[in-house]
């Protein structure tokens, strides 16, 4: 499964829009994690618990709509975006999404 | 016991002061050295070429495709949040967000580069940045912990066109 955010696959032709596939995945925080990172707040700097939650999260949003493209039948995912919204305080929706294709030819 | 009282509220009156000025000092060591740090992986990545074109340029010659991801949450020391605080009020150009904003930001497309780097890709395509506010998120009002992604599509190309 090939993923872009391009509108089309170099080296490939699209050959048919399967349409749009989406994934996503809401997270809350863990309780040690905000204390290390309320401490952190007083010198500043990376908050590296935090950016590997949403590392791990986003992967899987991705994870899911691929997944969904594969029921699909799709060779691609295109034009990949993402969104990440406030659920509720200390939750995160990450949300994937792109437009499934079929693909022919090949470099 | 008059003494110990007074030694109590002196006590009291310090805790602020000691973690602005460690907020100012390690704040200011920490943004430094992350500074440095990009400024040194940026030069080792020039090798790439980055746009945020929806297109790619000469389709045929792409030996491998494949969307990159860079991502950090980041934030800003005590004294920055005081000094955004104090700004708020005065109003006019937050200086101290702006440079959390882009140090996070060049933190995130470093990252992206340094995906791309590992498929061995000559440019990444249509580059953009999504961000979120973490402290509202969970919330809180004050600190500022943002999150900077950035994403791309990277391409490499083939021996032969």
């Amino acid at each position: 499964m090939l993923v872009v955010n391009t509108e089309f696959v170099p080296g490939f032709e699209v050959t048919k829009v399967l349409g749009l596939v989406q994934g996503n995945t809401i997270r809350a925080k863990h309780v040690g994690r905000d204390i290390a990172a309320g401490l952190k707040n007083l010198v500043g700097g990376e908050l590296k618990g935090y950016t590997e939650l949403l590392t791990e999260a986003r992967r899987q949003a991705i994870e899911r709509m691929i997944s969904q493209a594969e029921q699909l039948g799709a060779d691609a995912v295109v034009n990949v975006r993402f969104t990440t919204s406030a659920v509720t305080a200390g939750a995160a929706e990450l949300y994937a999404y792109g437009t499934a294709v079929t693909l022919a030819g090949g470099a | 016991m008059d003494g110990d009282a007074a030694t109590f509220n002196f006590l009291i009156l310090l805790v602020p002061i000691v973690l602005i000025v460690l907020g100012a000092g390690v704040g200011g060591l920490t943004a430094r050295t992350h500074l440095r740090s990009l400024e040194r992986r940026e030069a080792e990545l020039t090798s790439i070429e980055v746009n945020n074109l929806k297109f790619v340029r000469d389709p045929g010659s792409a030996a491998d495709t494949r969307m990159v991801l860079g991502q950090v949450v980041i934030a800003t020391d005590y004294f920055k949040s005081l000094a955004t605080a104090l700004r708020n009020l005065v109003g006019g150009e937050m200086r101290a967000a702006e440079g959390l904003m882009n140090r996070a930001r060049r933190e995130a497309l470093v990252r992206m580069l340094e995906d791309a780097r590992s498929m061995n890709a000559d440019e990444v395509w249509n580059v953009r940045f999504g961000f979120s506010n973490i402290s509202q998120m969970r919330g809180k009002q004050g600190a500022m912990q943002v999150e900077v992604f950035a994403w791309g599509t990277a391409v490499r190309r083939g021996a032969s066109a």
